[in-house]
């Protein structure tokens, strides 16, 4: 069954037709081209399609596009800000967190997140916060280092 | 700054800011125009014959515009070694594996796709199958593939020396088994394909693959085109680990459908089929045996092992092979036997994966050094530093070792780790272990036999100067590859790195064999310094030419001219360069002649300025059967010691600490070496404490998702100390070798003698889950008891 709804993504509505069991990373990726956000396992596991919707760090694979109307939904590609990396990414950048990068957005959603939240995390606060975003290639270390770097260059 | 302006430092990666921005593009997030969808239909059981196919209904289906069988592919064999080509695109007769592939079809979407394949009727009638070693190899055992008796795929036999005379001059011999689980890469990115035939027969695959230069060869070989009319382009992928290395069935699919339908085809795997593809670590059963004298000179070893490997080769025979021969590094080893047998079985195919085919060989063999130090009485790191080969030693199996830091790794990892002062000085329940690791800087032949180049690199100026691309077939599949040709060219260009652009992973840019045996660094580094030499002598020629100097008296540094005595007058160049761009704003100015300048006069006078480089390795290895196999024209070492605490009551383990040197040769971008040294530490630890690909009692996976199959997560992680070895290697460029493979080896062996060192007993199967660490503590009190 299809509907039309209207999703705010990055502060600005798109109208798009639906089938109500869409997910909302199909949505993103295949409706509105919105592909920076990933699907590693389509079944809530890996994290790497994590965006946030009214602040709080969400999995889009697992929330229906429809359940997603009237909230402020913020992909990795609404994160920068005027043409400028957020600290986020710019500390995954200059710490060296990223190596494949398919858990970069994710990643990066997740850590935005929590820093929205905790500030100034301690180092277990971080593995904690991105204990459900997986990633294969770094071994955590230089993500959580940017991660740490990234709370304490964040004006706030 | 020392010797360098680019290489040996900390550049950032010049693929990062498009990763954190979301810009990346992976082979599901390219759309093409009239694209149509693929899903494959797949075999329920392990071993059936096929006795009909039925795909009217789905033919049927309003939406469907192609379904495929092995009538419409074809019956033509292909794999990895052309020696054990045993897949063909679809099962014609029978299946030999839950997830063997049997029909396929396009659609106008998935869920139409979906629709149709769930109308494909087969028919089977269900065969004996077999899932073990043992009951593969079984008298009267049914048989995967008809030519191979016994399921035995490939077995391996090598004496080097001669091990049981060694044994009569030994004072210790010791005996242990060991095995492991398969293991899943897990690479976060589904493998994924667009396939795309053009209207003028031209096909280009859009894969998530390691190896464009093989797949380009598998697809046209399968499909009967020309090489020449098949490109592969790899855009970019999420980890590969090695089960990337192969070609999959559904690349060979798309590439069918698309030629059937004239229309781009997309398939991505679901994670549930990563699993059922696998292609990852094997299982191993070691038995080994060594001998040492009582002055702790390691003597021989006889080494003899069984890969549980599934229905098909892939890298089986190259695994099989490496799981002998790189155990003759990084100790001087006299003696040593090996017998390895893969057998095939009716579960999914194992393949390669980060440390091939020696990761297992490895963890029981260091596992074994540590029990044979311990018998005796010698400490474990001086028993290693006591039998440790050095710079310019051949192994008794031929490898040469042209740089070799493991001397240098040990003593790091031994003071990093403070090992003196925490060795046997722990409390109950805690523990620190060591282990050591060896391995390939790429593989000294290719795949196929062939005398192609194993790298070439084209480098272009752009025709004012400002730029320079390099353009590569080889595949950066997330460790930095991209980044690191960038340093080398900027580097041997005298350019700033901001200077340099790569284009890669399109088998139209030249040739390379790709992304595994740990291969890129050194050999596409070397194409790549050999391009950029080529075109920093064109264009010096040309400056020679215009300021009458000879070329030999000038040099480029940080994009200037550098004229050994002293700057002539260029101002005739200078005004040239001016004169053409009026209303520029950033012209090149003070007192030095840029690299900007001088390229744009080698442009004005020759044209385009391209310069390309090859790289092959020489004659390597020695003349027994199987000899290609580890060779290398360099090889890596590695050490790593662990720290770890183990709950005695219930016999879960964790890692509190990890030390880890490995000797790269020179690091070209210090930064991604030490990722490479963290990500295998990680992936280590995964498979030493839980990760298992579990079955059920007919062949299927019972954990194909990452909610059972647990990869380790940020809260999983020890804090690491990453210990970068350089050893100059005069086989790399600017001394560089490999990083990304070899890197593992320690890991599985270092956690385990800690393990032992925390509990007191030793385990010998992988991994150490709470139940096996608990039980092995029980049995111990038990015989303690008695």
């Amino acid at each position: 069954m299809k509907e039309l709804i209207i999703l705010t993504i990055n502060g600005i509505e798109h109208g798009v037709l639906v089938e109500t069991h869409w997910t909302l990373l199909d949505v993103l990726r295949d409706k509105i081209g919105m592909t920076g956000t990933k699907k590693g396992c389509d079944n809530g596991e890996c994290g790497a399609c994590t965006v946030i919707i009214d602040g709080e760090a969400v999995l889009s694979c697992l929330i229906l596009a429809i359940q997603a109307q009237g909230k402020d939904i913020l992909t990795i590609e609404g994160v920068s800000q005027d043409g400028k990396p957020d600290t986020v990414q710019d500390a995954f950048v200059k710490y060296g967190g990223i190596q494949c990068g398919f858990c970069t957005p994710g990643m990066i959603m997740a850590s935005r997140a929590l820093l929205n939240k905790i500030p100034h995390p301690s180092t277990e606060e971080i593995k904690r916060g991105l204990s459900g975003n997986l990633c294969r290639c770094t071994g955590y270390v230089k993500i959580i280092e940017a991660v740490e770097n990234a709370s304490t260059t964040e004006i706030t | 700054m020392g010797k360098y302006d680019v290489i040996n430092t900390r550049a950032r990666r010049l693929d990062a800011p498009d990763k954190a921005t979301g810009r990346a593009k992976y082979v599901d997030d390219i759309c093409l125009p009239g694209m149509l969808f693929g899903a494959m239909l797949q075999s329920p059981l392990p071993h059936a014959e096929i006795l009909n196919i039925d795909t009217s209904a789905a033919k049927k289906l309003p939406g469907v515009k192609s379904v495929v069988t092995a009538e419409d592919a074809g019956m033509v064999k292909y794999g990895v070694s052309p020696a054990r080509y045993d897949e063909t695109v679809f099962c014609k007769d029978k299946v030999h594996y839950i997830g063997d592939e049997v029909a396929a079809v396009a659609a106008i979407d998935l869920d139409t796709a979906l629709e149709a394949v769930s109308l494909i009727k087969v028919d089977y009638e269900e065969l004996p199958a077999v899932f073990t070693v043992d009951e593969a190899v079984a008298e009267g055992a049914p048989l995967i593939h008809e030519d191979f008796p016994r399921n035995i795929c490939g077995e391996v036999h090598n004496e080097f020396g001669d091990v049981e005379k060694a044994f009569k001059e030994c004072d210790l011999i010791r005996t242990d088994t060991f095995k492991n689980k398969r293991q899943d890469a897990g690479f976060l990115e589904p493998n994924g394909c667009i396939a795309d035939f053009d209207p003028l027969g031209r096909l280009t695959l859009y894969s998530s693959t390691q190896v464009p230069h093989y797949v380009q060869r598998i697809v046209a070989m399968v499909l009967g085109l020309p090489i020449g009319k098949v490109r592969v382009i790899k855009p970019c992928i999420g980890g590969g680990f090695g089960p990337k290395a192969g070609t999959t069935p559904m690349e060979l699919i798309a590439c069918l459908l698309s030629m059937k339908t004239g229309k781009p085809v997309k398939m991505n795997y679901t994670r549930e089929q990563v699993f059922l593809f696998g292609r990852a670590r094997h299982q191993f059963v070691h038995t080994m045996t060594t001998g040492v004298k009582k002055d702790g000179t390691l003597m021989a070893l006889k080494n003899k092992c069984y890969l549980e490997g599934g229905a098909y080769t892939s890298f089986g025979i190259a695994t099989v092979y490496y799981a002998g021969s790189l155990l003759t590094g990084p100790y001087k080893l006299r003696n040593m036997k090996y017998d390895g047998y893969r057998i095939y079985t009716n579960k999914p195919t194992c393949g390669a994966q980060r440390g091939h085919g020696s990761v297992i060989s490895r963890a029981a063999w260091e596992q074994q050094l540590d029990c044979v130090a311990e018998d005796l009485g010698m400490d474990p790191l001086e028993f290693r530093l006591k039998n440790v080969m050095e710079t310019g030693d051949t192994t008794i199996n031929d490898l040469y070792t042209s740089s070799l830091g493991m001397k240098e790794c040990l003593e790091a990892v031994k003071t990093g780790s403070t090992w003196k002062e925490k060795r046997g000085k722990l409390p109950k329940g805690k523990g620190i272990g060591l282990a050591g690791g060896f391995f390939v800087s790429g593989a000294g032949y290719p795949i196929y036999r062939s005398d192609t180049p194993h790298s070439t690199v084209t480098i272009k100026l752009s025709d004012d100067g400002g730029n320079a691309r390099v353009y590569t077939a080889s595949a950066e599949i997330g460790q930095g590859s991209d980044t690191t040709f960038a340093m080398i060219a900027a580097e041997t260009l005298g350019i700033p790195l901001s200077d340099v652009a790569v284009s890669s992973g399109d088998t139209d840019f030249g040739v390379d064999l790709g992304a595994y045996s740990s291969r890129q660094t050194l050999m596409t580094g070397h194409a790549t310094k050999r391009a950029a030499e080529n075109v920093k002598a064109q264009v010096l020629a040309v400056l020679s030419e215009q300021l009458d100097i000879p070329a030999e008296e000038m040099d480029i540094k940080k994009g200037l001219i550098e004229f050994r005595n002293g700057n002539p007058d260029f101002e005739g160049l200078r005004t040239r360069y001016l004169k053409e761009h009026r209303g520029w704003t950033d012209h090149p100015g003070g007192d030095d002649l840029t690299f900007r300048e001088a390229a744009r006069v080698a442009f004005l006078e020759k044209g385009p300025i391209v310069g390309s480089g090859a790289y092959k390795p020489g004659d390597l290895g020695g003349k027994y059967k199987g000899a290609a196999v580890g060779t290398s024209p360099a090889y890596s070492c590695s050490a790593a010691v662990v720290e770890v605490g183990v709950d005695m009551e219930t016999g879960k383990v964790t890692v509190d600490n990890m030390t880890d040197a490995h000797d790269c040769g020179f690091a070209i971008n210090r930064t991604s070496v030490e990722a490479q040294l963290q990500g295998s530490l990680s992936m280590g630890l995964g498979e030493t404490l839980f990760e298992e690909v579990k079955f059920d009692n007919k062949g299927g996976i019972l954990n194909a998702d990452f909610g059972e199959y647990k990869i380790p997560t940020a809260l999983d992680m020890a804090p690491v100390d990453t210990i970068i070895v350089e050893s100059d290697e005069p086989n790399g460029p600017y001394g560089a070798k490999e990083v990304g493979e070899g890197a593992i080896l320690p890991t599985i062996p270092a956690i385990l003698n800690a393990v032992y060192d925390a509990i007191g007993v030793r385990i010998w199967e992988l991994p150490l889950t709470p139940e096996r660490v608990y039980m092995a503590i029980k049995k111990k009190k038990e015989e303690q008891k008695d």
